[in-house]
Parts: C-alpha cells; sequence; structure tokens
C-alpha cells in the first residue's frame, strides 16, 4: 500500500498529510462544525416555511448525493440508477404505513435495507460489467424498478401512488431528522474513507486490475461500496415519504429528477470529495428553485412595478423554461467544472486571482 | 396462426426502423467509445421537423426526409464539436463525463421543444397514414412497409457508405485504433464530428419515417433512447450487422410482448432483454457472427 499512498491521499482531502498544511486542516475542520452549528440553529432564525422546505430538502439530496459520491466518486463505478434504491426506500416506507399501519419511521432503516435487499443482487450480477456497461445495467435498473412499481398494481397501487398522513404540522422535526441524518451519513463516510475499505475503494477507482493484483477482492468491495449508497438513498427516500406523505412511480423512480439529479449533486459539488456533494446540493436546490420560481418571483415582482406586459410574457416564459435552465446548466457544468465546485476550487480560485491580476495591470 | 404471423410481420416491420436507429448510435460508439443518451431526443428533433415541415409548409414527410436528415446531420456536428470534443482534453476523476453530457444535451433539447411546441400531443395525417394492403389475411401497414423499406436502403447505402468510401474507411479506422488513424493522416477529430452528424442523420431519417405512424410529444425522446442502447448491446457494442439483429430482435420481442402478454409490458421486455444479454452474451450478437 505504501507505494501509492502518497497518490490516494490527493484524492482524500481531509487526510492530514504534512505539517505545513497543518493550519489548513484545521480550517477544514472548523468550517463543517461551524457550518452545522449554523444549520443546528438555522430553524430557529428562520421561521419561513417555504424556505425550511427547500433546507429539508437540500439536507435528503445530501444523503443522496453523498451515496452516489460513494459508489461513483470513490469507487468510480458511475451510477445512473439511484432512483432504483430511492424508490424502493420511498416505497417501503409508505406501504408500511398504508398496507401494515405500521408508522412510516420504522421504516426508515428498514427503507434502506430493502435497498441493500435490491443492490445485493443486482450489485453481484452488473459488477462484472464494466464502465459503460455498468451505467448502462444501473440505468436499466431504474426503468425497471419503475415498471415493477407502475404494474403491480396489486401491493403498489401503480400510477395512482400511495398517499399516508404525515406526522407533524410543522417542518421543525422533519427538519432536524433530516440534518441528524445527512451529518451521521457524510461523518460514516468520512469514517469509512479513513479506513481500510476507503482505500480499497479509491483503488477500485484509480486501477482496477492493479488493485485485484495486490489481492483486493475488487467484486466483494464494489458490492460493499454499493451497498453502503444504497442504504443511504434508501434512507432517502424513506424520509422523502414520511416528509411529503405522498409517492407515485413517476416521481420517486424519476430518471431526471433523482437518478439525474443525483450526479449533478454530486458533480457539481466535486466527485470524491467528502464535503463535495454537501456543497453540490445547497448549490443544485438553489439553483433549481431560482429557475423554478422564475429568479425568485423577481420577473413577476418587475412586471407588477414596471406594469409592462412584456416583461411579463418573459417571466411567463421564464417559469416555464425552468427545466431548459436546469439542462443548460448540466452542459455548462460539465464544461466547465468537471471536478466541481469543491475539487477545482484551486483552479476556480487561480483563475479569479489572475483576472484580477489582469484588472489591476490594466 | 394468422394472429401470430400477424405478430411476426408488424415485428419485422417495426424492427426495420429500430435498426436504423440502432446503427446511428452504434456508429457513435464505436468510433467515440461513449453511449449517446441523446440519441431518442435526435429524433424526436427530426420530428418536430417533419411535423412543421407538414404541417406548415406542406411538405409530404417522404420529401421532408432531405430537410430533416441534413439538419440534423448538422446539429450531430455542432453538438459533437462544441460540447463532447472540448471534454476529452479535459481532466477529471470519471470517463462517464461524455456521457452525462449527452444526457444534458438531451434535456436541452426536450426542453426546448417543449418551450417551442407545448407538451401537447401532435400528430400527422397523411392519406397513407391509416392505410393497409393485404397478403392473404395479414395485413400490412402502408406507411410501415414503405418506411421498412427505406429503412432497408438506407442500411444498405449505410454499408456501401462505410465499405468503400475513403471516409467511410476511415471512420472504421478511427473506430479500430485511433492512435493508429491517426498516423495515417486521418484526423480523428473531423472523424468524430462526421460520425456524429452521421449518426443524427440516421436518427433523423428513422424519425421521418416513424413520424406518419406516430404521436409526438416533446417526451418522446427518451423511451427511444432506451431502445437505442438496448438494440446496441444486443448487437454488440459498434457492430453495424449487430445493430441490425439487434433492431430486428427488439422489434420482433415487442410486438410478440404486446400480443401475448400485454401492451403495457412492451418498455420492460426491451429491458429485460438487456439486461439477460448483458448477462449471457455480454459482447451482444456481435460474439456469434464476429463481424
Amino acid at each position: 500500500m505504501a507505494e501509492t499512498s502518497g497518490q490516494k491521499a490527493d484524492c482524500r482531502p481531509f487526510a492530514s498529510t504534512h505539517g505545513e498544511k497543518n493550519q489548513k486542516m484545521t480550517v477544514k475542520r472548523i468550517l463543517p462544525l461551524g457550518l452545522l452549528f449554523v444549520l443546528i440553529l438555522f430553524p430557529l432564525m428562520v421561521r419561513d416555511d417555504y424556505q425550511q422546505h427547500l433546507m429539508i430538502l437540500v439536507l435528503m439530496w445530501v444523503v443522496i448525493g453523498s451515496g452516489w459520491n460513494v459508489i461513483a466518486g470513490y469507487t468510480g463505478q458511475v451510477s445512473f440508477g439511484d432512483a432504483a434504491f430511492f424508490g424502493t426506500g420511498a416505497y417501503t416506507a409508505g406501504l408500511f404505513a398504508y398496507k401494515l399501519g405500521i408508522s412510516a419511521w420504522w421504516a426508515m432503516a428498514f427503507g434502506g435495507v430493502m435497498a441493500m435487499a435490491v443492490a445485493l443482487p443486482f450489485g453481484w450480477i452488473c459488477f462484472r460489467l464494466k464502465g459503460a456497461y455498468f451505467a448502462l445495467a444501473t440505468l436499466a435498473l431504474n426503468e425497471v424498478m419503475r415498471h415493477v412499481a407502475t404494474l403491480w398494481e396489486s401491493l403498489t397501487d401503480g400510477m395512482v401512488g400511495i398517499l399516508i398522513m404525515q406526522t407533524f404540522v410543522s417542518k421543525v422535526p422533519y427538519y432536524y431528522i433530516a440534518l441528524a441524518l445527512a451529518a451521521v451519513s457524510v461523518l460514516s463516510i468520512e469514517m469509512i474513507m479513513g479506513s481500510k475499505w476507503g482505500y480499497y475503494f479509491v483503488s477500485i477507482r484509480e486501477d482496477e486490475d492493479a488493485a485485484e493484483s495486490l489481492g483486493i477482492d475488487t467484486h466483494f468491495y464494489k458490492m460493499v461500496s454499493l451497498n453502503i449508497a444504497a442504504f443511504l438513498t434508501g434512507m432517502a427516500g424513506s424520509l422523502y415519504m414520511n416528509y411529503m406523505g405522498f409517492i407515485d412511480p413517476e416521481v420517486v423512480f424519476s430518471l431526471h429528477d433523482i437518478s439525474i439529479m443525483a450526479i449533478l449533486v454530486g458533480i457539481v459539488g466535486g466527485v470524491g470529495t467528502l464535503y463535495g456533494p454537501v456543497v453540490g446540493a445547497f448549490v443544485m436546490v438553489a439553483v433549481h428553485e431560482f429557475f423554478r420560481t422564475g429568479f425568485f418571483g423577481f420577473f413577476n415582482t418587475l412586471a407588477v412595478l414596471t406594469g409592462s406586459d412584456v416583461v411579463h410574457v418573459v417571466a411567463g416564459y421564464v417559469m416555464q423554461a425552468h427545466v431548459l435552465g436546469f439542462g443548460i446548466l448540466v452542459v455548462v457544468v460539465i464544461l466547465l467544472l468537471p471536478n466541481g465546485i469543491v475539487g477545482d476550487w484551486e483552479k476556480m480560485m487561480g483563475t479569479l486571482s489572475s483576472v484580477r491580476k489582469k484588472g489591476m495591470a490594466g | 396462426m394468422e394472429v401470430f404471423l400477424q405478430t411476426l410481420v408488424a415485428g419485422i416491420l417495426k424492427g426495420g426502423l429500430y435498426s436504423l436507429i440502432g446503427i446511428g448510435m452504434t456508429l457513435i460508439m464505436g468510433v467515440m467509445g461513449i453511449i449517446n443518451l441523446a440519441h431518442g431526443q435526435l429524433m424526436m428533433v427530426a420530428m418536430y421537423v417533419t411535423f412543421v415541415c407538414f404541417h406548415y409548409l406542406g411538405i409530404d414527410p417522404y420529401l421532408a426526409l432531405f430537410i430533416s436528415a441534413p439538419l440534423l446531420f448538422v446539429l450531430g456536428m455542432v453538438i459533437q464539436k462544441y460540447t463532447l470534443n472540448p471534454l476529452m482534453e479535459v481532466e477529471s476523476l470519471l470517463p462517464e463525463n461524455q456521457v452525462l453530457m449527452t444526457v444534458g444535451i438531451g434535456m436541452v433539447l426536450t426542453e426546448i421543444a417543449r418551450f417551442v411546441f407545448g407538451s401537447d400531443y401532435r400528430s400527422l395525417k397523411t392519406s397513407y397514414s391509416s392505410s393497409a394492403f393485404y397478403l392473404g389475411e395479414i395485413s400490412f401497414s402502408v406507411a410501415l412497409t414503405a418506411a421498412f423499406f427505406l429503412a432497408v436502403a438506407f442500411t444498405v447505402f449505410m454499408f456501401w457508405f462505410l465499405l468503400k468510401t475513403d471516409m467511410g474507411r476511415s471512420i472504421r479506422a478511427v473506430g479500430q485504433d485511433k492512435d493508429a488513424a491517426s498516423l495515417m493522416g486521418v484526423n480523428p477529430r473531423r472523424i468524430t464530428i462526421i460520425t456524429f452528424g452521421i449518426g443524427a442523420a440516421l436518427v433523423a431519417v428513422a424519425g421521418t419515417l416513424l413520424m406518419p405512424l406516430y404521436y409526438l410529444f416533446p417526451d418522446i425522446g427518451g423511451p427511444f433512447t432506451r431502445k437505442a442502447f438496448v438494440i446496441t448491446i444486443l448487437g454488440g457494442l459498434g457492430s453495424t450487422v449487430g445493430a441490425i439483429f439487434g433492431g430486428v430482435t427488439l422489434g420482433l420481442a415487442e410486438s410478440f410482448g404486446a400480443t401475448y402478454i400485454g401492451m403495457a409490458y412492451d418498455d420492460m421486455i426491451g429491458l429485460l432483454i438487456f439486461l439477460l444479454v448483458l448477462l449471457f452474451l455480454p459482447g451482444g450478437f456481435k460474439r456469434l457472427t464476429k463481424i
């Protein structure tokens, strides 16, 4: 392991490598704690339901994005099918409440386990596929699960979906549950990636054949990695069911809204970095809402202020085209920030400072 | 027996069109090594082009081929040149960035179509849309049969192009070994751009031929992208002959599934075949034919 440890430290920004970086390390230690502190205080300071709702979504995406990051970012097996696990978790919770009459909260952990039950046979069979083939197999899993949920009407009620009563009226309890889940998942991923498993995962991503020849059971560790991802994503799905109170196959098994969004959260934040998905979740949910609400109602306000019909029409178009804006964002992000905000942070700062210097010189 | 034969005929006719979709995809796959997940969306664009031609300009769908295919050829080249090629130089942890990019492009195309045309279902009503002729007891839809034979013609043309022309040889060379091809004086960058253009043009032909038979809405791209990759995996990635077998197999499977199991399952059958092929015949039909 020793000869490659230097390379691996690069992939893991939180690993303390040299004394000179100690100061940077303390910043990296304090920053997440500070963030956690702010997040704990958030619902006490912001009482607006809408903003609390957005934060709950952000936290849910932190969990999903972190899960995706384990399998795709660290282990290098890109999954296009996170929605399969998310939906399984959501349906587990929903069916617990709907068919068995057990509180959907009990299903939080069980949703993760059920997602693993999907991931286990899938991974066992499909990890013999490599690269793009595996990505396609996950895509197919996504679609198969959606069709199963749609067609197995005796169990899932098909397209009608499942409606359960929400436990709390206020958003605050959901917020803290989501926060706890997000914090625990980030923490546990940090622990896993600091352990032997983490090194195995990264070695599989860097060079699978070399890892295999060093005696790592790559098939087994890819399975471990996929199951961690599935468990987290399934838990997030159960949380979604509890929080939203309604699911149907098109929503929870959606390729674009769940699977692609999970990939974007990972990529925008930074693939293979611990806090990448956290940053990515904030950015993506913000951007999604930004487009969906027409720049947070900016155009509507403008239309009312100016009283002009043209602006009003433009506002309507902007709101209609929110998915378009989202798609363009995907293209731009992959072109300009292939390693994400966290991964390309230094590059971004470099560009920024060189632009500044040029400005000063000119 | 008649039901069986009817199903067989419908499956083969549909399979001809699917082959055309699959050949475009497999060309792109063979030359660039990426799965183009915007393939169905490109087809959707071609279908809207045909729709506009017919509805506003009164051009027959079969003549609209000469508009939609060149347009999509250009669109494909632009996509490859400005979005996919720049990614080749980018240093990134994940090699699947290009695949993701095609997903993003697919989203953009779908949403532009929704923005311009709305989410309504559209269809073309031509004089021959619903007419059919009979051979014995079996009915042949005129439009589907015409589409099948045109698809076969385009496929044959494609083979001639790939086997006999300089450009076709260069494309195959880049598909086999990029470095060796560039040493022989082939510009791989230019070839990828042209290949993507050809792939887009082929799927545009399929879309235009489908238009008199099918309805159209912005989200139609997704299911066809899925069909396209099922076909490509069935045939073996990068194999043109395989794509034809894959297309016909999928057409038959869907057709028999719809008759004997149920209409709702046709998408599912494709995906199940896909998973089965991945498991038991990972190279696709290419493994069997060695072409």
